[in-house]
């Protein structure tokens, strides 16, 4: 059989994007933001978000970055995958990241950044009616993550535990 | 952001100098702690999208030690001190006197994250004391804290706060490195302190330092 070569889309920070496969998603670096897949299984279909933020109510609402807040992105991820022929009815939820990388004694709301990166992004999703079939969230690790919507597995690789498939 | 179309090469001057005054200081500190002499590169102020500073020192997936603090008070921002892996050892193996020295046993975790800790402390200490001695503000530092991992999942916390109003940081990069008579020599310790001044800051940054005027 002639391989298939394979592209990896690379997503930065406060970013997203769709991919289809054969090919695979990728977003290095994940402190306390978090990277959001979702994807369709059936269309083999999948956009990534690496969200930075819970909500976008304080921001400036003129030059707004669609990927860089929870509560803007989710809506945005889906009707990008609508639009390149995902339906809505399949969708499912992956996610990792939301980490503390720095440990204080007095925990700040922004030290508390990744936990409410991922209790927001849940309470979006339910919204939508999206279910998350695994995730890998909190800790202390940064990760990098990258997605295959052939096989709909997530890979995600951390400095001190390897690499793992959730 | 309007601050940043505000900012000209005077007030770059001015954040040069900051850097330069700050790791200066460090870099003295250094220089006392290991008995060597320490120098110093002209520090590096550059208005950068988050995914541009991410590839910063090899990119967001190399692993790095980095210490951050949090600046609080009239000036709030971010301050880092990034050492790749390797200088993080030579580092440890100096202030231990200890060439066996390597994270990758792990009986020595413990000690190594502490000397490291504590170079982290002094290192910022003096950095923010003399900011804070040349603008007349005052800065309560958070207590430093130690991560070694990714460099984009370390710097990005720094841009928490940023983020909120921007998608742009301005960067105050300024290098120490190990004094070496044979040049470019690849084991010569190098450290990075990025000063990730909250936006709210600059004005009263250049309003101290008599750089306010410009139009």
């Amino acid at each position: 059989m002639k391989p298939e070569s394979v592209e990896i889309i690379k997503v930065g920070i406060a970013d997203l994007n769709i991919v289809r496969s054969p090919n695979l998603i990728r977003t290095s670096g994940l402190g306390s933001c978090v990277g959001l897949i979702i994807y369709d299984k059936v269309q083999e279909i999948a956009g990534l978000a690496h969200i930075m933020l819970p909500d976008s109510s304080l921001a400036n609402k003129d030059t707004i970055k669609l990927a860089k807040y929870a509560d803007t992105a989710i809506p945005e991820l889906i009707s990008k995958l609508s639009e390149s022929g995902a339906r809505k009815c399949h969708l499912s939820a992956k996610m990792a990241g939301g980490a503390q990388m720095f440990h204080f004694q007095a925990s700040t709301d922004m030290m508390r950044i990744g936990p409410r990166n991922v209790e927001a992004i849940k309470l979006h999703l339910a919204n939508y009616n999206i279910k998350i079939v695994s995730e890998d969230v909190g800790g202390n690790s940064g990760r990098t993550i990258e997605f295959n919507p052939k096989t709909s597995e997530l890979m995600i690789r951390t400095v001190n535990q390897g690499t793992k498939m959730i | 952001m309007d601050y940043m179309n505000r900012i000209s090469s005077k007030h770059l001057d001015v954040l040069k100098e900051i850097g330069n005054i700050g790791a200066g200081h460090s870099a003295t500190a250094l220089s006392k702690l290991l008995d060597k002499k320490i120098d110093m590169n002209v520090p590096n102020v550059k208005i950068v999208s988050f995914n541009e500073l991410m590839e910063w020192v090899g990119g967001p997936e190399v692993v790095i030690a980095g210490v951050f603090l949090r600046i609080e008070g009239e000036i709030p921002g971010s301050l880092f001190f990034v050492l790749s892996i390797e200088q993080a050892e030579r580092f440890i193996k100096q202030l231990l006197n200890d060439d066996l020295f390597s994270f990758h046993k792990t009986d020595y975790d413990e000690i190594g994250f502490s000397a490291l800790q504590e170079l982290g402390n002094i290192l910022t200490g003096s950095y923010l004391s003399s900011l804070s001695d040349l603008t007349d503000l005052s800065i309560y530092p958070s207590v430093p804290a130690l991560s070694i991992d990714m460099f984009g999942a370390v710097i990005s916390h720094g841009l928490i706060e940023l983020s909120h109003v921007s998608d742009f940081a301005i960067v105050i990069d300024t290098i120490i490195k190990e004094d070496d008579p044979c040049e470019e020599h690849v084991d010569s310790v190098k450290g990075h302190f990025f000063l990730l001044p909250d936006p709210d800051s600059f004005k009263k940054l250049f309003d101290a330092l008599g750089v306010s005027d410009e139009t």
